[in-house]
């Protein structure tokens, strides 16, 4: 008979909780894909028009011949030109394999720096700041010692892509492993996660949100040193983005140089968005996302 | 009612086998003339399969003294025993993985112990039947409720095969209707596994709700002022009138107790 009603309870309680739970689980639906693409591409829409705008007005007002500042439809016709050219797309393959291939030696180095700065405490205290204090020196400024030591190489290039990338990857992780939430240390701890498996199972998952976020930067600062290695070392027979504009410049081709211009920002814009894109699925996989979208 | 109702009423710490045992603990943040001491001399016994409350109010070190038993941090002086029990801890916090699943948050628990997949998978799965979130797995932390959040922490907590609970305020962040489930939830539990627990709050009626024991903590420092039995047949419930009479006169006595910083 008690066990009967003791059942009974407990069959009870196990009810009611099923109901709280199924009234606090929030019932979130998302918009349809052509309502975000549509709220996501309008306001970048307007903001090209008025860019467009303000360049075809700037051009109208006479300041400079034509010669030196190319209109947009001239602009756009030597790009449309362009993109039907074989030539530009290898361009566009030598500065994008130099652009791989150097952000991938620095998240190789930024991620063994980072992983040996905050594992090893005197480490840190030696070359911390050593790492912010290169993130902030501008990239061009490594290029004198970069061709002494290298050459017109694209060596020369990659040593200075890799140093303006590496520190913002390491002090990324650096970050994301400083800022675990004590509370989840505490909680791998009481588990029996010690040491290396705390590290596995718990801060380097942790530290994920930060570390995106320090390739994200990495890659804007890879990019920017690309570009300006590209402008000084010009290495014959390799055509790429940045020795298009140096052409450009010397001929006095205002359209060509405007035109390699906007390349250079649509893929720093499109690989933005990659990482953008990375970082809005991670965010969303972990309930940070609640507020937007 | 398998809770031992003689060691209840009669020898409070003289239990067969302690769970936990503290003998003479002390702990000291910092040193010398700023130091604070945070716990002075505390003994304290947790009977095999016995519900311990602690209660005190803010600066009691009800915290630290959990923190201590879990082997989180040293004491500066005394002894601690758990005796050759495995301690799981639940915080005040879920303190889930966001990276992982309901399910995968269950299952660190056994991974750490190297248990094969797919038998992690299997045991996790009982641990949340047993929670009554049987089909939660897939489903990631934020997606649940704060209730739900805390249930996942206890399959978590039980998943560890734990002989000794510490509990550091599990239930405080709930609405007061989740709460009471959930103690029902936990007492059924304890009962079914034997465990003993250690559950530290502020809430005098939720501690008369669960305890077999209240045992009141002073504040800065912290030390055992009283130790009452709380003989009330089980299942109790928070509103009844025996659970608010013992309160009271454990409430009183807190007053007492705070008062005595007044000046």
């Amino acid at each position: 008979m008690a066990v009967d009603a003791r059942a009974r309870q407990g069959d009870a309680h196990a009810r009611q909780l099923a109901g709280l739970d199924a009234l606090e689980l929030t019932v979130r639906r998302r918009r349809g894909p052509a309502s975000r693409l549509w709220s996501g591409t309008w306001p970048i829409a307007s903001a090209v028009a008025l860019v467009l705008v303000v360049w075809q007005l700037v051009v109208l007002a006479g300041w400079w011949p034509e010669y030196v500042f190319a209109g947009p439809a001239e602009t756009f016709a030597v790009l449309g030109e362009r993109l039907g050219d074989g030539e530009f797309y290898t361009a566009v393959a030598v500065t994008m394999r130099r652009a791989v291939a150097g952000f991938a030696l620095a998240i190789a180095a930024g991620l063994v720096a980072g992983a040996l700065v905050s594992r090893i405490r005197p480490l840190r205290r030696a070359v911390g700041a050593l790492i912010t204090g290169l993130q902030t020196m501008p990239s061009i400024a490594w290029f004198p010692l970069a061709i002494l030591l290298f050459g017109l190489t694209e060596s020369a290039i990659m040593f200075v892509v890799v140093l303006g990338a590496a520190p913002s990857i390491a002090n990324g992780l650096i970050a994301g492993v400083d800022y675990t939430p004590p509370i989840l240390l505490r909680a791998g701890h009481m588990l029996g996660l010690r040491r290396l498996r705390l590290y596995r199972h718990v801060i380097l998952p942790a530290s994920l949100p930060s570390f995106l976020a320090g390739l994200k930067q990495g890659w804007a600062f890879a990019w920017r040193s690309l570009m300006a290695g590209e402008l000084l070392v010009i290495i014959a027979n390799q055509p790429s983005l940045g020795e298009q504009l140096h052409f450009a410049r010397e001929l006095a081709d205002s359209a060509g140089l405007l035109a390699t211009m906007i390349v250079i920002l649509v893929v720093g814009v499109v690989v933005d968005m990659l990482f953008g894109a990375a970082d809005t699925a991670l965010r969303r996989r972990w309930g940070l996302h609640q507020a937007a979208d | 009612m398998t809770a031992p109702t003689t060691e209840q009423a009669g020898g409070r710490t003289e239990g067969p086998e302690p769970a936990v045992r503290l003998e003479a603990v002390s702990k000291m943040y910092g040193q010398g003339r700023t130091g604070l001491l945070a716990l002075d001399e505390v003994s304290l016994t947790v009977g095999t399969g016995e519900f311990v409350c602690l209660l005190g109010a803010s600066g009691c070190g009800k915290s630290t003294l959990l923190s201590l038993v879990a082997g989180l941090d040293r004491p500066t002086a005394g002894r601690i025993e758990a005796d050759g029990g495995r301690v799981a801890m639940m915080f005040q916090e879920p303190a889930l993985f966001p990276w992982l699943t309901v399910s995968a948050n269950v299952e660190m628990a056994l991974r750490a112990k190297g248990v094969s997949r797919k038998e992690r998978r299997e045991r996790a799965a009982e641990f949340l039947e047993t929670v009554h979130l049987g089909g939660f797995g897939a489903k990631r932390p934020h997606e649940l409720s704060g209730g739900m959040r805390q249930r996942v922490a206890l399959a978590r907590a039980l998943a560890q095969d734990a002989d000794v609970l510490l509990m550091d305020e599990p239930f405080g962040a709930l609405d007061a209707m989740t709460r009471d489930l959930l103690h029902d939830e936990l007492e059924r539990i304890w009962r079914e596994r034997n465990l003993s627990v250690l559950f530290v709050t502020h809430n005098v009626r939720e501690a008369v709700r669960l305890g077999d024991r209240v045992v009141l903590l002073s504040s800065r420092p912290g030390r055992v002022v009283e130790d009452f039995p709380v003989v009330l047949p089980r299942p109790r419930r928070t509103d009844s009138a025996e659970v608010a009479r013992q309160a009271a006169e454990i409430t009183d006595r807190l007053r007492q107790e705070v008062m005595r910083h007044g000046r």
